[in-house]
């Protein structure tokens, strides 16, 4: 017999138990199959075979989806999740997935026969969809009020960016061995890799701002020197060291894109699993008791605000 | 129009938690899920510390986001203002509970009883095994509102439509009514006293009204 989760009786920020690594995944899935997605569309537009990446892509967004059925109370309940589409960007995400495996399925079935022109099409179409479905994945995230580092408005850019960002460095890693490599696809990784620090910075400069549990703020600034260092730093100077020719250049785009995926990864792991902080109890003001007087409330396990 | 409201009055609660205890009774809640409950904090450093007691439980929102956020329309609002659960829609995704700021939202992942396997007489009797897999939270005992309304009794007043936290409190620091109606007990709380709404900012409307002095003025 498993227990029901239990709640704490303080006042404290206490860590969410609602979602786990399941919906940590469905959150790495979508984000780095979209990327995949569309450095597979550009990738065609470069004349490049495009069937393993965009397969590829399709497969981290359907393995994330998977997770969240394993996650949910009611899985052979699945469908109900279309039926709020008016509010809900959980409805939203479910809408989007539809057209997005549909097309998504043509177009890989249809380059298989052998018919390019309108599996391109299709391409086309899925990378749009998959491109809704992560802003719909930053729109979630941000419409759960009751976690602090969620709702955080600075937390949208990060999703966006962090999603294109570990498929173009997978993506580049692919790419080195089946095509020799694309001119392009290094920068553009560079320049998503540096975007998505500063688009880390930015988020965790507006928690700052705005306030959030002292203990989210732990969580992350711990994983920060690391973060920055490791999964930014390093994959960049990796790639520079690739432009610049420099001995092993497919194992060093290997190894950057790799590194740089896996540092997105473990930070929306961290984001769902570690950082994540109720709202706790908040009072502006104590109670006036016979002839006592009131006096500043409190907010136990905050800072600012 | 009506909009049923809790006012809560700090001055009187005393942290006994017979609320949290009656509400257990009354819906039978598994342990470790507590609809309602009651926070001690503690505010100001040593010598000058006050301790509050602060009863909570889901605040019942103008603007309530676990319903903009439920993907399955198991959570609505009605009309007079009580946000309800519907279990047999619910998919369990747990997205409610992260939307909630009040921590009010409790998934429930299997049968679980006080005292082991075997259910009390009252867990017996409330067992709903849609109830299980599902999230649940305060209803303001929905159920009892609505047998009393239809025997013509006035919730807030009566105690047979009346919630069973409120019913209980023996400081009689938990008022219940509807807002809409300026001459009801909640109303003339209001009017009387200076209060609060928890996590205000947050823009969702809470209709649980914290009392902290008398007076008009309102923070």
């Amino acid at each position: 017999m498993k227990h029901s989760r239990k709640v704490a009786s303080g006042p404290w920020p206490r860590l969410q138990r609602a979602w786990d690594i399941r919906a940590a995944f469905n959150f790495i899935g979508g984000g780095t199959g979209t990327g995949l997605l569309v450095m597979a569309f550009l990738g065609a537009l470069d004349g490049r075979a495009w069937f393993i990446p965009a397969f590829a892509g399709m497969a981290f967004i359907s393995f994330g989806l998977l997770m969240v059925l394993l996650e949910i109370g009611k899985p052979w309940r699945a469908l109900n999740v279309f039926h709020h589409p008016q509010t809900s960007w959980m409805t939203r995400e479910g809408v989007v997935a539809l057209p997005l495996f549909a097309c998504g399925g043509a177009a890989l079935g249809l380059n298989l026969l052998g018919m390019s022109g309108i599996a391109m099409f299709f391409l086309a179409v899925t990378t749009l969809c998959a491109l809704g479905f992560l802003y719909c994945q930053a729109r979630i995230l941000r419409a759960a009020r009751g976690i602090p580092t969620w709702r955080e408005i600075t937390l949208t850019p990060y999703i966006l960016l962090s999603g294109p960002t570990e498929g173009t460095s997978l993506f580049a890693a692919f790419a080195v061995w089946a095509y020799g490599g694309l001119v392009w696809v290094l920068p553009l990784a560079i320049v998503l890799i540096a975007a998505r620090a500063a688009a880390w910075a930015y988020y965790r400069n507006g928690l700052e701002k705005r306030g959030a549990p002292e203990e989210s703020l732990e969580v992350l600034d711990q994983m920060a020197p690391g973060f920055y260092l490791v999964g930014h730093a390093l994959p960049v100077l990796l790639f520079i060291a690739a432009l610049a020719d420099a001995p092993g250049v497919p194992w060093l785009v290997s190894l950057g894109g790799l590194i740089a995926a896996l540092a997105g990864w473990q930070a929306k792991r961290v984001l769902i699993t570690r950082a994540a902080r109720t709202q706790g109890i908040a009072i502006p003001r104590t109670p006036v008791r016979g002839r006592g007087q009131s006096h500043p409330g409190a907010r136990p396990g905050w800072i600012n605000r | 129009m009506t909009k049923y409201a809790m006012v809560v009055d700090l001055r009187r609660c005393v942290g006994c938690q017979t609320c949290t205890a009656a509400c257990k009774l009354a819906n039978a809640t598994p342990p470790g899920v507590m609809w309602r409950r009651v926070v001690d904090v503690e505010t100001g450093t040593f010598p000058n510390v006050q301790r509050v007691f602060v009863p909570t439980s889901c605040q019942h929102c103008d603007n309530p986001p676990c319903v903009a956020a439920c993907p399955s329309e198991a959570t609505k609002k009605r009309a007079d203002g009580i946000v309800t659960q519907d279990y047999e829609m619910c998919i369990g995704c747990g997205y409610c509970i992260t939307a909630c700021p009040y921590e009010a939202r409790f998934k429930v992942e299997d049968v679980d009883f006080a005292y082991g396997d075997e259910p009390m007489r009252h867990e017996a009797e409330k067992y709903n095994d849609d109830m299980n897999g599902v999230v649940q939270k305060c209803t303001f005992c929905v159920d009892t509102i609505d047998e009393g309304i239809a025997k013509g009794l006035t919730p807030g007043v009566d105690p047979d439509a009346t919630p069973a936290c409120v019913n209980s409190c023996i400081a009689n620091a938990l008022t219940f009514g509807d807002l809409d109606d300026p001459d009801s007990n909640v109303s003339k709380k209001l009017r009387d006293n200076q209060h609060f709404r928890m996590h205000e900012d947050e823009g969702t409307g809470s209709n649980m009204y914290y009392l902290w002095d008398k007076g008009e003025i309102r923070l």
